[in-house]
């Protein structure tokens, strides 16, 4: 089988911090990893292959540093990275991200062959919209496959497969065809350790890099900034209440405390307290 | 790269000034929608919310409010449109077919596109539920126009643009996103995000039919079975009157059991904060927060939780928020109505014993 699977570079969650006086981001210095949603994707597509053979190639649009990631997944196991990378995409927001992912992957589907399966990660911890994989299946025409809990049955040959997709209020078994975009649940599988010779193989890899032009991008004005119609107008902190919480002081041991907390609920809230005691079934 | 609306460095200085004209071509597209969620012969309650917020926005844009309806008739469609109008709906689009029996992306996608060409909204809401994240990123790509996740609040600016706003990567900051030049202007709200609204029995409007060109043939997935949720588990959680909550204060696996003890004396519900779900501590749908479940109880304490912004918006709602850390500079403090600086490992099970005991003696008594 042929699989993509688009990953992002993110920085670690644990480790943000936001400059106090401009209210920006600051990113300098914070550690990057691979969107962990993604892994989920990633591990997916290397069983298929483990089962099926043929290759797993990791795409992502980033800056240059992103091909550390790429690095990362071909350590994992998966056999070709491929970055595209140009500032005309800085600013680009999920829309221009689909619209760029799409160029990538048809560019890396003229050189490989059109892929029978393009995972992407369910949403990423950064931005968290779940946009750009419906975004790229749609651009590309392939069927589209969210929130899969596990792969039932595939046949590449027949170009058939049935998956378990977590719907809202509960499992859809569906079949569909190939060529597909699927995004998986997290927990749907766990990310292997790669080999000794996968992560030798991975440090030596060469990445392959394109920019917008050599992906076949000739209309800038669809990329980056000026190919996003959501324009990001303001940021600010929230307002805090306008009183801050009454603090029940902490003395007296903690019985004392548990005491004094539940008389400043109950005097806020009389209601909660007859409630409370004319709830059935209590203790 | 901004792909995750995100603000970067600059990129909000930079186009925050910028104001160009919406192309002629958009001027035409008037009134607020809302995608109405309609599953299992019922509607989602997302919808309802978010007809109550588009009732607001509509009347300030002087407008009208439609509900968008998909689904197979035998399946109770035509009550769903006198709940629509009485959540404050004055029109809905009714798009009754055999094959939008049950959600598929592909036939959904279609009939939206088409719907959004021919009858133009400048504004579309969608729940951000499963479904409706999976439909409204195929929509918003095929109409090529903006999308913002997640929303927590919306209004009308001066320029009549729809103002979106939702918290961004980091913990403590909000971001405002606009879709100047494109329409609709779409976003997806999480349930409970916004108030339900009082429905207005008898209050009526009209249905617009419409006659999709749709073939079984040419959807390719097919639903083969639904394996319905048992209802027993979390799904009360943004329902209940109570809930406890614990953060990484908590500080182990084990004492995740001080909260479900105290959220059981109090007939409560329980949940925790992200990291907890992430370290395995407890499932996904026990999560609190912008990407978890958004709660409207009277009652909400959070312990061993900073009270990042994530999950801020998830716990505003409730009437009373308590707050036990540690730290007296948490974040949480700053939205709680009352705090306690202590350890939260040993203050709940006090807690607990003294609600416990309170609870029974008025029992007795009364
Ligand atoms: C895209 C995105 C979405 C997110 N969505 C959510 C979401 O839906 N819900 C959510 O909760 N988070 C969410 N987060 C994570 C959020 O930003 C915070 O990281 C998280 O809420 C912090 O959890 P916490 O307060 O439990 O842990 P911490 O931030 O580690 O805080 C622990 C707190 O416990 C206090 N403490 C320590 N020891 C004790 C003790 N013994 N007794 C009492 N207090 C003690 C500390 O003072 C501290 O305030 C999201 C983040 C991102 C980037």
């Amino acid at each position: 089988m042929r699989i993509f699977v688009c990953i992002k570079q993110v920085p670690d969650s644990a480790q943000i911090r936001v400059h106090p006086v401009t209210n920006t981001i600051m990113r300098q210095g914070v550690p990057t990893i691979i969107n962990p949603y993604d892994l989920f994707g990633l591990e997916e597509a290397l069983r298929l292959r483990d089962r099926f053979g043929g290759t797993v190639t990791v795409l992502t649009m980033g800056p240059p540093m992103a091909s550390e990631s790429l690095r990362k997944a071909l350590g994992y196991g998966a056999d070709r990275g491929l970055l595209l990378t140009d500032r005309f995409f800085a600013g680009s927001d999920t829309l221009a991200t689909s619209y760029a992912l799409a160029r990538l992957i048809e560019k890396a589907a003229e050189e490989e062959g059109m892929p029978q399966i393009v995972f992407c990660g369910k949403q990423t911890i950064d931005g968290d919209t779940a946009q750009v994989g419906p975004g790229i299946a749609q651009r590309l025409g392939l069927s589209q496959l969210t929130y899969v809990s596990a792969i039932d049955e595939i046949d590449p040959e027949k170009g058939s497969i049935t998956v378990r997709r977590r719907a809202d209020h509960g499992v859809q078994v569906l079949t569909s065809r190939l060529p597909a975009m699927i995004t998986m649940l997290e927990g749907s599988n766990h990310i292997r350790r790669g080999t000794q010779s996968d992560v030798l193989r991975a440090a030596q890899a060469k990445i392959t890099q394109w920019n917008a032009a050599a992906v076949g991008i000739t209309d800038l004005s669809l990329c980056g900034l000026r190919g996003s119609p959501t324009v990001v107008k303001r940021v600010f902190a929230p307002a805090a209440r306008s009183e801050k919480a009454d603090m029940i002081p902490a003395t007296g041991g903690g019985s004392a405390t548990a005491a004094a907390l539940i008389d400043a609920i109950f005097a806020r809230q009389p209601a909660l307290e007859e409630d409370l005691i004319s709830a059935a079934g209590g203790y | 790269m901004n792909t995750s609306q995100t603000p970067v460095a600059g990129a909000s200085g930079s186009r925050a000034g910028m104001k160009k004209e919406l192309p002629e071509h958009f001027r035409s597209y008037k009134h607020v929608w809302v995608f109405i969620e309609f599953e299992l012969g019922r509607i989602h309650p997302v919808s309802l919310e978010l007809l109550g917020e588009g009732r607001k926005l509509a009347d300030q844009l002087g407008v009208e409010l439609a509900g968008v309806l998909l689904g197979s008739g035998e399946h109770g469609l035509n009550d769903a449109t006198g709940s629509c109008f009485a959540y404050g709906a004055d029109l809905v689009y009714l798009v009754d077919h055999p094959v939008l029996a049950q959600y598929r992306n592909q036939p959904y996608t279609k009939v939206m596109t088409e719907l959004v060409l021919k009858y133009q909204p400048e504004i579309m809401l969608l729940g951000a539920t499963v479904l409706g994240r999976d439909l409204a990123g195929s929509v918003a790509t095929t109409l090529k126009t903006g999308l913002t996740a997640d929303c927590t609040e919306l209004a009308i600016d001066d320029e009549r643009s729809l103002a979106a706003t939702r918290p961004t990567f980091g913990g403590s900051l909000l971001c405002t996103i606009h879709t100047l030049n494109y329409r609709p202007q779409m976003a997806t709200i999480r349930p409970r995000v916004m108030a339900m609204p009082k429905p207005v029995e008898g209050r009526e409007g009209r249905v617009v039919p419409y006659t999709p060109d749709l073939q079984e043939d040419s959807i390719v997935t097919k639903v083969l079975s639904f394996l319905p949720d048992d209802a027993s588990e979390a799904s009360g959680l943004a329902f209940a009157d109570i809930v406890v909550a614990g953060g990484m204060g908590l500080r182990s696996e084990e004492n995740i059991q001080l909260v479900r003890k105290l959220a059981a004396v109090l007939g409560g519900d329980w949940g925790g904060s992200r990291p907890l779900v992430q370290k395995g501590w407890i499932g996904a749908d026990r999560q609190i927060g912008q990407t978890g479940k958004t709660i409207r109880p009277k009652l909400y304490i959070a312990a061993g939780i900073s009270g990042a912004i994530q999950h801020r918006v998830g716990v505003e709602g409730a009437d009373m928020i308590v707050a036990i850390n540690t730290d007296p500079n948490a974040p949480i403090f700053d939205f709680a109505h009352l705090g306690v600086v202590a350890d939260a490992v040993t203050l709940l099970p006090l807690l607990t014993e003294a609600f416990r005991q309170r609870l029974l003696v008025n029992r007795l008594a009364g």
